[in-house]
């Protein structure tokens, strides 16, 4: 299994008239061809930056990337020709967003917006586009294609637009497959059902995902690694299983931790079961005041007087998991 | 025991414009009969998808949506008759925290301003008595004197729903409705909140009516459970039964259907086939059976009986009939 995507040492600033923060600081991780990679973190934490940086859709100004590369597919997307990537988008990597209303043009059929992007990266005739738009939304599980295309996004509930976002981005075959918090606007059983198309999907056509989430149990059901972000910083890398049985850096047992359980306890006694919830103490820094050092080290509660001097960098303590921590090195925590 | 809040067939319903230039309009049954009851000191776990009512079930019970038929009882008096003078004495013991921190705090306004507002406006506190109250409520949600002259933008999300939360104690509510509280914060963030909300509860006494979508947050924080699909209600129980012992299959779907974090026990996720339907057109007898995987010839037709399981267990469903 080749690696599809690399990204390594990515720095990116914003800049606005408080001055200059660093949104991303060296992150680096790849996504190998066939595999869904799942990108956590809590808000701010630079999750969505890393996936616009990979289709460089940072607006400049105010973004500026600093340092790094991102090889895909054995080219430098941040050299290459604005033309060469308008290829690459929607071609080879495509997108799909948290709110697929906003998403969709309002004034244009779903027809209309599905042909535009098998036509200009396909060059098919109207009769074969729609052909293909048809069955590529009966993969997705969509009643009645042919009347799908001819409504426009309004008319369909939120679970249907984002089934239609996915065929939408699906139907030209891309290698690499970005997912923004596509389940985050849908309720829980809708959420089961999109999740359940796009893996099985992706999987059956051999995509590579990217999914972007701050839902540990979503990972956990779906990704096969995990790399967790923190104040714009990848602080673990893993496998899925190994990340959940043995977290190393104090953020990720923290968020594991923090999350409630659905599932009453074996030992559950009846009345009881009230026990306060795991909670990381602190906030996420802001993107202007963000502490020296290793960035959780204010909010931790294992570390020592060199966390907050030195920056920790990504160190692999086995092939497969990598931690950026002061005292889980050697991993010992 | 009079329960501190309890409806009786409360019911909602709007008017959504429709047809040409709005001639049309169209009638929306938001909440359809539902009768629920929240005891001293416990709290009601109100669950549903997004258009479900559940929302609209609490600003019903406050007087903030004016319901259309029922009754809501507060210890045992129906509040909705009251003339509005007359119901404003109870609002300072009737409270809400809302789920958005950001557009309920009001952004000119420092935090002393609107912890004090409730006060001032309902019982005419002024001065140092206020600035104490106040800082007696920022204390309880562990906030500081530091924090009484700044401006909402100045916190974090975690921090505004504090602020929201001492917002809502400062009157010395019985009753606090959450409408989904955590549900705009980062998971750490949350557990923060969750744990400040089932402390006040022990040290106070407070009665919760909490909202949410999210089963695991419930979990968390009821004694007692509701589920609502399309304005009514199809399984009430107490927490523990509620999960051992789901009856409706709505009720077990929406629990399958959450990912749990365990990579070794990969889910079939896909548990319900279809989409909520729109509540301006809720399909005839059980409003479930368009998505019901265990559907009968008498779903369609006719309306599922309320039948007990147990204990205070509750559903409405034919499988039980």
């Amino acid at each position: 299994m080749g690696t599809l995507l690399s990204i390594e040492n990515l720095s990116v600033e914003f800049s606005n008239y408080q001055g200059t923060s660093s949104v991303l600081n060296h992150v680096s991780l790849s996504v190998n061809r066939g595999e869904i990679l799942g990108l956590v973190g809590e808000s701010g934490c630079g999750k969505s930056v890393t996936a616009r940086c990979i289709l460089r859709l940072i607006p400049a100004p105010p973004g500026k990337i600093t340092s790094g590369s991102i090889r895909f597919a054995g080219e430098d997307l941040l050299s290459v020709s604005p033309k060469r990537m308008g290829r690459v988008r929607g071609r080879e990597i495509s997108m799909i967003f948290q709110e697929p209303m906003s998403s969709l043009n309002p004034v244009f059929t779903v027809g209309n917006q599905m042909r535009e992007v098998v036509r200009r990266h396909r060059g098919l005739a109207r009769r074969e586009a729609d052909a293909l738009c048809t069955g590529m939304l009966h993969q997705v599980q969509m009643p009645d294609p042919e009347e799908v295309l001819k409504k426009y996004p309004h008319e369909l509930s939120g679970g249907m637009r984002q089934r239609v976002m996915i065929a939408m981005e699906l139907v030209c075959d891309p290698q690499l497959l970005i997912a923004d918090e596509p389940t985050t606007a849908l309720d829980v059983t809708v959420q089961g059902q999109v999740l359940a198309i796009l893996t099985g999907l992706s999987r059956r056509r051999g995509i590579s995902v990217l999914l972007i989430t701050h839902d540990m149990g979503v990972v956990a059901q779906v990704c096969d690694r995990v790399a967790v972000m923190y104040a714009g910083q990848v602080v673990e890398l893993a496998a899925v299983e190994e990340l959940f049985a043995r977290p190393l850096h104090p953020y990720t047992q923290g968020l594991i931790a923090a999350i409630p359980d659905v599932d009453p306890p074996a030992d559950d006694a009846p009345g009881g079961g009230a026990r306060p919830l795991f909670s990381i103490p602190g906030t996420v820094p802001t993107l202007i005041d963000r502490p020296p050092g290793c960035r959780f080290h204010p909010r931790c509660t294992v570390g020592g007087p060199g966390c907050a001097r030195d920056v920790p960098g990504l160190c692999w303590v086995t092939p497969e998991h990598a931690v950026a921590c002061h005292s889980s090195r050697g991993g010992t925590a | 025991m009079t329960p501190v809040i309890q409806t009786r067939d409360l019911v909602k319903r709007f008017h959504v414009p429709g047809g040409f230039l709005g001639r049309h309009p169209r009638r929306l049954t938001a909440v359809d009969h539902v009768s629920l009851a929240v005891r001293r000191g416990e709290t009601l776990g109100l669950v549903g998808e997004s258009g479900s009512g559940k929302s609209t079930v609490g600003n019903c019970i406050l007087r903030l949506l004016a319901a259309d038929a029922g009754q809501v009882l507060y210890n045992g008096q129906d509040i909705l008759p009251l003339k509005e003078t007359d119901f404003r004495r109870l609002r300072g013991r009737l409270q809400v925290v809302f789920q958005d921190p950001q557009s309920s705090l009001d952004p000119r306004m420092t935090v002393a301003t609107i912890v004090g507002y409730p006060l001032r406006l309902q019982q005419g506190v002024k001065g140092t008595a206020l600035e104490a109250r106040v800082l007696a409520a920022l204390a309880d949600v562990g906030l500081q004197a530091e924090h009484l002259h700044r401006y909402p933008h100045e916190f974090s999300g975690g921090q505004r729903q504090r602020i929201g939360i001492a917002r809502a104690l400062i009157t010395g509510p019985d009753f606090i409705v959450f409408d989904e509280p955590t549900s705009a914060l980062d998971v750490s963030v949350q557990a923060q909140i969750l744990n400040l909300i089932a402390g006040l509860q022990r040290a106070q006494g407070y009665t919760y009516l909490f909202i949410s979508h999210d089963l695991a947050v419930v979990r968390h924080i009821s004694t007692q459970i509701a589920v609502m699909y399309l304005g009514s209600l199809v399984e009430t129980a107490p927490k523990e039964a509620f999960f051992r012992h789901p009856y409706h299959p709505y009720t077990r779907a929406l629990i399958a259907a959450v990912p749990r974090p365990d990579p070794t026990r990969r889910q079939n996720l896909a548990v319900l086939p279809g989409d909520v339907p729109s509540p301006l057109q809720i399909p005839s007898g059980c409003r479930f059976h368009t998505r019901c995987p265990e559907v009968m010839a008498v779903c369609p037709k006719v309306a599922p009986p309320h039948v007990e399981m147990g204990p205070e267990h509750w559903v409405d469903c034919h499988l039980y009939g």
